[in-house]
């Protein structure tokens, strides 16, 4: 069908049998360095630079969390070679001052948020495995798929640019609330920073729809034949439900954006209202818009957003915990089912961040009911992962153990969501550090071990090579205990109320019997964050170095990549594209350890 | 120099770990990949076990560790049901943390790879996804009743006797306002606001029932056992008002403004006794991120008896009064404060934006 239409591919492996098939559908064009590795419409190409753009973008993040963990850690120290390598503007005596604190902390979150867990983790697997595992050549539009690639770079591009500006980079926050956003007066980095920060994530929203789109396409209309949607991985679902929460939320957040660039620029008062700025002495004459109307458009997304980062990671580890439990996931339906409710309620949910904004109670209430509702999906998933494990007959290869550890964080935060869902809890617990516990938990730890996941399993199809067991195995353990050390504790810092977005608590009464915590943090966060150099060395040298994978299948799957050859070409299967006789589940049935989707019923098989 | 030491033994760990990760890849090829993965899964499979020990044996610990550091007793009413709710929320989601964790990484530990093991093909059961999915639905009904319950209590109308005070947030500081004897907060309009002319909130003196309105800053008074409303305001981005002790939050919105109320239990004499703290203070945390001075932004409220909050007040100069002391009713005429009118010296009542 139309997919032998978007076919380019020249197989690697050919049997004349093969060949002779294939003639007319592959035509072999030339391909240069520039066509194959930079301008490429080939979506496994795609899929790595995605990767390997989000990797950057994680390392520069994760630098960041090192710097102001130190300032936390450490706030009455001099660190002269900080002042050495960022000037005195920044690090004024050693000291990160209190603007490029907060520049800081809004970078990482939003490179953090956006850049990696969302391009980097959605944009490398759905790119990498919709085609592989739909079994289709390509996307539906590669063209547009190097688009989206293309945006998110120059997206990256903009957002790096903003650090090195006089007045620094956008300082409000991820969540950049209005009305300090909107005025360079009321602080620096909502100068220049802000707008390039505006500007950067109008090209991501781009580069997410355009991914979103071709998600959506493909895996509606390029399915080999026999490919039901239920016989889809989960993966693919996963993948398909995100694209459709960002494909629906991320235009929302654009048009808050928009009006957020005509309140700076051009005198409009969408947000603003009576406002004096003791900086300038003066009063603004901008009345009756409401800054609260900004939170309701971010959070429209903001909410659909989190699940945008937690599903594709949901849809990873399914896959790898079956593989590796040699079994089939426990309730594929109910695991769909509860994906699809999750979709549904992330977009009902929205004003659980605003609780104390001023709300209305009555409609606090209402988004209490539909918080806690959703914790009912998630609670759904993690009983059938949990079911998955039992009896099964478990390999620990580091992608299995990154799903596990998944699972506990994921245990972890979804209950800590439960207490904030609750809006008579959240009045003490807003804004605290309880909520950074939480989202960190629950979606940063998580949603990056679901990450590593699917980088180890997947590794060898990526590049034809295995990554180091060992290194691996020290990269899980101690990113996962220091994750737990990190974010463990935060809660009690929360529940005594100690406040985010604090460079110094030493001067609070209510708030300082934490600097030997805040300390203790501090160093295990630089101790994970070396840990992840390791894993960086681990991927880049495996690349070239690693042991070669010699079977089509080392994992022992059934979905259909792993019938592709072992470094697939562009149009990914020599020959026809494999026909799907059953759903991709079928481990330990009919005491046979796996039974591939390739392969038909058997005479008297059921279908599962 | 002590940096670039210590990125010297970085990298030297770094080329040790990644050495022992090489040989044993090697050392592994030699043995055979097979026993090598049985090795290793096995090593991983015991660690999981002893994750989940030291893991839950911390979780204890850490509990005993900050048991005293957390806030202590609540210091207002409102914060009684705040912390019972807390206290019904960790029993429930408590026991369901310990259960699934402890199932997960046992089942990790008891099901891990072994010739002889056979796994158990197992896709789907309806009666365990119906209990899974009722039973989660009804602890959350339950948390939900309870929530909302205190919820409605919490955020209802302030009984008829509170004290009101205005809160205005700015940047980095809070501003309080008292409406005086008539009990009514004159008006007030922003662009009349000047720091300059000792008019912080922009009230309007051609309204009368602003000259007895006290405006003061950094330091609150209120009452112990009376009910006390805020309402809250900001002048120029978002703030928060965070009341700790008093379990209280809200923010304070520029154009907007809002209200949070709650009965304070113990005067700060009497939280400096029970906490032991000498130096002990009721503060207004800013929770709400305003710019480079958010972290400072910290107000003081002083719970004081009825008398002393009296004496307070009354020695306290209305804004009024401040901006034109010959207007003083104290002092010596006070027939002509009746018409009080006056033109204002307004910069900025007129003042057009440049930016
Ligand atoms: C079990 C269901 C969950 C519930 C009931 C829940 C509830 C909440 C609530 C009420 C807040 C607002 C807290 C506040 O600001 O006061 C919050 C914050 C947050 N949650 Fe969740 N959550 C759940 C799961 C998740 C998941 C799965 C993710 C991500 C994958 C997530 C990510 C976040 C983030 C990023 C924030 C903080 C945003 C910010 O203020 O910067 N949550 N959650
Ligand atoms: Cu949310
Ligand atoms: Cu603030």
């Amino acid at each position: 069908m139309s997919n032998e239409a978007t076919l380019h591919g020249h197989p690697e492996i050919q049997t004349s049998h093969d060949a002779h098939h294939d003639e007319h559908g592959v035509h072999h064009h030339k391909e240069t360095f520039i066509t194959k590795y930079v301008f490429s419409q080939d979506h496994k190409m795609i899929s790595k630079q995605f990767l390997i753009t989000g990797m950057i973008w994680a390392i520069i993040g994760g630098l960041m969390s090192v710097l102001f963990r130190l300032q936390l850690g450490y706030p009455d120290s001099h660190f002269q070679f900080l002042e050495d390598i960022l000037g005195s503007k920044w690090a004024k005596g050693g000291q990160i001052q209190p603007e490029f604190y907060y520049a800081l902390v809004t970078m990482h979150g939003t490179i953090l948020v956006f850049f990696v867990l969302t391009g980097g983790l959605s944009g490398t697997f759905a790119n990498f495995l919709i085609p592989l595992q739909i079994g289709a050549r390509d996307m539906a539009s590669p063209m547009l798929n190097m688009l989206s690639y293309w945006f998110f770079l120059g997206a990256s591009v903009v957002m790096l640019s903003s650090l090195f500006i006089e007045t620094g980079p956008a300082s409000g926050g991820w969540t950049s609330y209005p009305p300090l956003s909107a005025l360079g007066d009321a602080s620096e980095g909502s100068k220049t920073g802000m707008d390039l920060w505006i500007i950067s994530m109008a090209m991501f929203v781009v580069s997410s729809l355009l991914g979103g789109l071709n998600y959506i396409s493909t895996v509606l209309n390029l399915r080999t034949k026999g490919m039901s949607m239920t016989r889809l991985p989960l993966t693919i679902w996963a993948l398909f439900f995100t694209a459709i929460l960002g494909v629906l939320s991320f235009p929302v957040l654009l048009s808050g954006f928009i009006l957020l660039l005509f309140d700076r620029h051009a005198g409009t008062s969408f947000y603003l209202s009576d406002i004096f700025l003791a900086t300038t002495g003066k009063a603004l004459p901008n009345e009756g818009g409401s800054a609260i109307l900004y939170q309701h458009l971010f959070w429209f997304l903001g909410h659909p957003e989190v699940y945008i980062i937690i599903l594709p990671a949901m849809g990873l580890v399914s896959e790898v915990m079956s593989v590796n439990s040699r079994k089939p996931i426990f309730g594929y339906i109910a695991m769909v089912g509860s994906m699809f409710a999750i979709a549904i309620l992330a977009f009902l949910v929205w004003a659980h961040h605003m609780f104390v904004t001023g709300l209305n109670p009555f409609l606090g209430s209402v988004f209490v009911l539909l918080t806690l509702l959703i914790a009912v999906p998630s609670a759904i998933k993690v009983f059938n992962w949990l079911t998955t494990l039992w009896r099964g007959n478990i390999r620990f290869t580091p992608a299995m153990l990154f799903a596990i550890g998944f699972v506990s964080t994921f245990i972890s935060g979804g209950l800590t969501g439960i207490f904030l869902g609750n809006s008579t809890l959240d009045i003490q617990l807003h804004d605290t550090y309880f909520v950074i516990a939480h989202f960190h938990i629950v979606m940063g730890v998580s949603g990056i071990l679901g990450m590593f996941a699917g980088i180890y399993h997947w590794f060898p199809k990526m590049y034809g090579r295995y990554m180091n067991n060992v290194l691996a195995y020290i990269h899980f353990w101690i990113t996962l205990i220091g994750a737990y050390l990190i974010f463990w504790p935060m809660h009690y810092e929360g529940l005594a109320g100690m406040p985010r977005r604090y460079l110094d608590y030493s001067n609070w009464i209510s708030f300082n019997q934490f600097g030997g915590l805040n300390r203790f943090i501090s160093t295990v966060a630089i101790i994970v964050f070396a840990v992840q150099l390791l894993f960086i060395f681990n991927f880049f040298y495996s690349i070239f170095k690693g042991r070669r994978v010699m079977t089509r299948n080392p994992w022992g799957s059934t979905t259909l990549e792993w019938t592709a050859p072992i470094r697939p070409g562009h149009g990914n299967w020599p020959g026809e594209i494999p026909e799907v006789h059953r759903w991709p589940y079928d481990y330990a049935k009919d005491g046979r350890d796996f039974i591939p989707q390739t392969e038909p019923l058997g005479a008297n098989e059921s279908a599962h | 120099m002590s940096t670039f030491f210590l990125l010297l033994i970085l990298l030297f760990g770094f080329l040790i770990t990644f050495q022992i990760a090489k040989a044993s890849e090697y050392v592994g090829v030699l043995k055979g990949e097979k026993k090598n993965f049985e090795s290793n899964n096995r090593v991983n499979g015991f660690l999981m076990i002893v994750f989940l020990v030291l893991g839950l044996v911390g979780v204890y610990w850490c509990n005993e560790l900050f048991r005293g550091k957390i806030v202590g007793e609540s210091a207002s009413k409102h914060g009684e049901q705040i912390d019972t709710m807390l206290y019904i929320t960790i029993a429930i989601t408590g026991v369901v943390f310990v259960i699934t964790q402890i199932l997960l990484f046992w089942f990790a530990y008891k099901y891990q790879y072994s010739e002889k093991r056979k796994a158990h093909y197992f896709p789907h059961d309806n009666r365990l996804e119906v209990i899974w999915t009722v039973v989660p639905a009804i602890a959350l009904t339950v948390l939900v009743g309870f929530g909302l319950f205190y919820w409605f209590r919490i955020t209802g109308d302030a009984p008829e006797n509170a004290l009101q005070v205005e809160v205005t947030g700015k940047q980095f500081g809070w501003i309080f306002r008292y409406p005086g004897k008539d009990k009514v907060f004159g008006k007030k309009y922003y662009q009349n606001i000047s720091d300059k002319d000792n008019n912080s909130l922009g009230l309007i003196w051609d309204d009368a029932s602003t000259h007895d309105d006290v405006v003061v800053g950094n330091e609150m008074y209120i009452v112990k056992n009376q009910p006390v409303k805020l309402i809250i305001n900001s002048r120029d981005v978002i703030h928060d008002v965070g009341l700790v002790q008093f379990r209280q939050k809200m923010d304070a919105v520029p154009g907007t403004p809002t209200t949070l109320w709650f009965v304070p239990k113990f005067t700060t004499d009497e939280m400096k006794k029970k906490t032991g703290n000498p130096d002990f203070e009721y503060e207004i945390s800013c929770d709400q991120m305003c710019g480079r001075g958010h972290y400072t932004m910290r107000g003081i409220i002083k719970v004081v008896e009825e008398d002393e909050f009296k004496l307070w007040l009354l020695k306290q100069k209305p804004n009024y009064v401040q901006v034109f002391p010959d207007k003083d009713p104290n002092a010596a005429k006070p027939a002509d404060s009746a018409k009080a009118a006056v033109t204002l010296p307004a910069p900025a009542a007129t003042a057009s934006i440049a930016k």
